[in-house]
């Protein structure tokens, strides 16, 4: 994963509630190898008819929002199956963050390993921020990870929250594996303690 | 025994706390895990292993088996006639083999879906940490243990390290008063719940069953329940261990044994939430007013008793919602104000993770005795686990369903999500035992309805969606 401080984009309006992983990715993409763009399996079977060509009405079919790098979406999103896929799926496509009142438990810890900025705001928030897009398709919001704020170009912000240790990751585009490991003595001593070791 | 500073808790702080290595200043607590589950959609974790040169650090407490890409319809690898699904498989056996981790592969009479294999084999045990790169983790709480789904990433983490950093989830109570009508079973009683609390109403928190109608549940019935928590939007999902839990597992091939058995026992009996432990959240439901539910929607909680009909979206005030109802309906191609009993169907699955375990089959095969699978509908059953299927045939539910007209498959995942290739057709409505009625779940275009086994057998028998109790009063 990339590292992210600051990300300037169109925004894909997205207003379902409870839109699950199976919709984000169908399950028959989990066989694919992590190689593969999954970028060309996001909304599959909402973004290209049954013969692999794009839906016109779909929106990320249509300029300003093929170019998005930022879904704003409805509660609960990314609910359902555990398929990390999901966020590879909108990360390789190009997506940096998901501005959302909620997101799927699983589906929020994946986001946090891959450089999937989780930008939880409240629901009369993300409500305005789906209008504002709807009158003006190109406004473009930016996401300020270090001061963890949300930008319009009007001015206005809004204060998001985000785990110091989960930012701290995705600034730097690592995840927490490498701290962990360096956290070996501790989990041996666990074992020891409890007898496994 | 009590939490920290001697304050009551929950059982779910009891294990959190028993399996707590250190804490982290943002909240995060790195919690030991004790056992891990794989199974053929793993892969990606073992690469990331590999990219890092690292090696999966406790192989011996890593269990394995295939489920979702294997063929249902032979034991054969040639049968899958996919190289990719193949290759998922061999992924696995590789990635097993060159760690020394036990896998029960393809062939092997223990090979099944990894959440009907973990319980039956005893390695899902009370108070015990389990992950897997499985939602339906949660499955294995019936056996009182904090179990959950993670992704690819905090496998490989748990593979690496067999630890987890992870924000406690809070506390929430879910009451059972009274007990489960003759005929209505866990599906029905999770459904109603969902309906009740919605597919978000357990984010965020560990969800503990509780009350004298979960107490008079059989084991198989609590792995059914705790196994759709996560459609509830809880990743964990479990039951106070008490001797209906104790006497599945005695005896079990990885269960402890002997005078290790009788400590455990000793030690589980007391994983009990303190009476004055606090909830962050309680939900009661009355078992006793329950009947067979079905989904007629497009995400779980779009559950209604089977004497229900199909809603109106037109009667809801909200836009969005409306909206939203109405997109499902033209998805499910239902109208509103249709009678849920009597809608006709094209595909009968009976299976999966939720409903593919002995119990399972023998309520479904009950209905089919002595009946004939209805014209122009095709019913499968397909086993949780190879012993599931054994047991079957040896009790000769195969022989019901196979004169009845089901198809009699091997274990796996199979049309739960279609990963292997078994798939409902387009436009195809199937009425399904399983845990997801997403769209496109089954296979692209398809209409799921969820329900319990008897329900799905008399769907296969009558070719339509029926409420159960008719033809059990034999009217």
């Amino acid at each position: 994963m990339q590292p992210l401080r600051t990300l300037t984009s169109v925004a894909l309006p997205w207003p379902a509630v409870n839109c699950d992983t199976d919709q984000i990715i169908p399950a028959r993409y989990l066989q694919k190898p992590r190689a593969d763009n999954f970028g060309h399996y996001l909304f599959a079977d909402l973004r290209f008819n049954g013969n692999g060509n794009e839906i016109d009405t779909f929106l990320l079919n249509r300029p300003p929002f093929r170019h998005a790098r930022i879904i704003v979406t409805g509660r609960n999103f990314g609910c359902g199956s555990s398929r990390e896929h999901a966020v590879w799926a909108l990360y390789d496509y190009g997506f940096r963050a998901v501005v959302a009142p909620s997101l799927g438990d699983i589906f929020a810890n994946n986001c946090l390993k891959n450089g999937l900025v989780p930008v939880l705001l409240p629901e009369p928030v993300v409500h305005d921020l789906l209008d504002r897009i709807a009158r003006d398709p190109d406004l473009e919001l930016g996401i300020d990870l270090l001061a963890e704020r949300i930008r319009l170009p009007d001015g206005t912000e809004h204060a998001f929250p985000i785990d110091p240790f989960a930012k701290e990751c995705l600034v730097n585009g690592v995840d927490e594996l490498g701290y962990t490991l360096s956290r070996a003595d501790a989990i041996t001593a666990f074992e020891q303690r409890h007898g496994m070791a | 025994m009590t939490g920290p500073n001697g304050l009551p808790a929950t059982i779910f702080d009891k294990i959190w706390m028993n399996h707590l290595i250190e804490s982290r200043e943002d909240g995060q607590d790195l919690i030991y895990i004790d056992r891990h589950y794989i199974h053929d959609v793993t892969a990606p974790a073992f690469e990331l292993l590999r990219q890092r040169s690292l090696a999966p650090r406790s192989p011996h407490l890593i269990f394995g088996t295939p489920d979702h890409y294997v063929p249902t319809h032979s034991r054969e690898m040639t049968a899958i006639n996919h190289p990719e699904r193949r290759a998922m498989i061999d992924a696995l056996m590789s990635d097993a083999a060159s760690a020394g981790i036990t896998v029960f592969p393809l062939g092997d009479r223990r090979q099944g879906i990894v959440h009907v294999v973990g319980p039956e084999q005893g390695l899902s045990l009370p108070g015990a940490t389990i992950v897997c790169a499985d939602s339906h983790t949660s499955t294995h709480g019936a056996l009182g243990a904090l179990a959950f789904g993670i992704g690819a990433t905090e496998v490989g983490h748990v593979l690496a390290t067999q630890s987890l950093w992870q924000k406690k989830p809070l506390n929430m109570r879910i009451r059972v008063e009274g007990q489960l009508p003759e005929g209505i079973t866990a599906k029905d009683l999770i459904l109603a719940v969902i309906a009740q609390i919605g597919v978000a109403g357990a984010r965020g928190h560990a969800v503990e069953y509780a009350g004298p109608g979960i107490e008079a549940l059989s084991m198989e019935s609590r792995l059914t329940l705790c196994n759709m928590t996560i459609e509830a939007g809880g990743r964990v999902g479990f039951i106070a261990p008490d001797d209906t839990t104790f006497d599945y597992l005695a005896g079990r091939p990885y269960a402890p044994k002997g005078a290790e058995w009788d400590a455990a026992v000793a030690a589980w009996r007391e994983l009990r939430s303190d009476p004055d432990a606090v909830f962050d959240r309680e939900v009661t439901i009355d078992a006793n007013v329950l009947a067979p539910m079905v989904t007629w929607g497009t995400t779980p909680e779009d559950a209604l008793p089977i004497t229900g009909v199909v809603p109106d979206p037109s009667t809801l005030a909200d836009p969005e919602q409306r909206a939203a109802m109405a997109k499902s309906l033209a998805y499910m191609g239902l109208e509103p104000g249709t009678r849920l009993d009597g809608i006709a169907v094209d595909r009968v699955f009976i299976g999966s993770c939720t409903n593919g375990r002995i119990e399972d089959l023998r309520l479904a095969a009950h209905i089919v005795a002595g009946r004939q699978v209805a014209s122009g509908v095709s019913a499968w059953v397909v086993p949780g686990s190879g012993l599931v299927k054994a047991q079957a045939e040896a009790e000769g539910l195969d022989r019901i369903f196979l004169k009845a007209g089901f198809e009699w498959r091997h274990p796996g995942c199979s049309m739960c999500l279609a990963t292997n290739g078994d798939a409902v057709a387009p436009g195809e409505r199937c009425a399904s035992t399983s845990n997801r009625n997403f769209v496109g779940r089954q296979g692209p275009g398809a209409r799921t309805h969820l329900m319990n086994p008897a329900m799905a057998a008399a769907a296969a028998v009558t070719g339509r969606l029926t409420d159960v109790r008719r033809l059990v009063e034999g009217h």
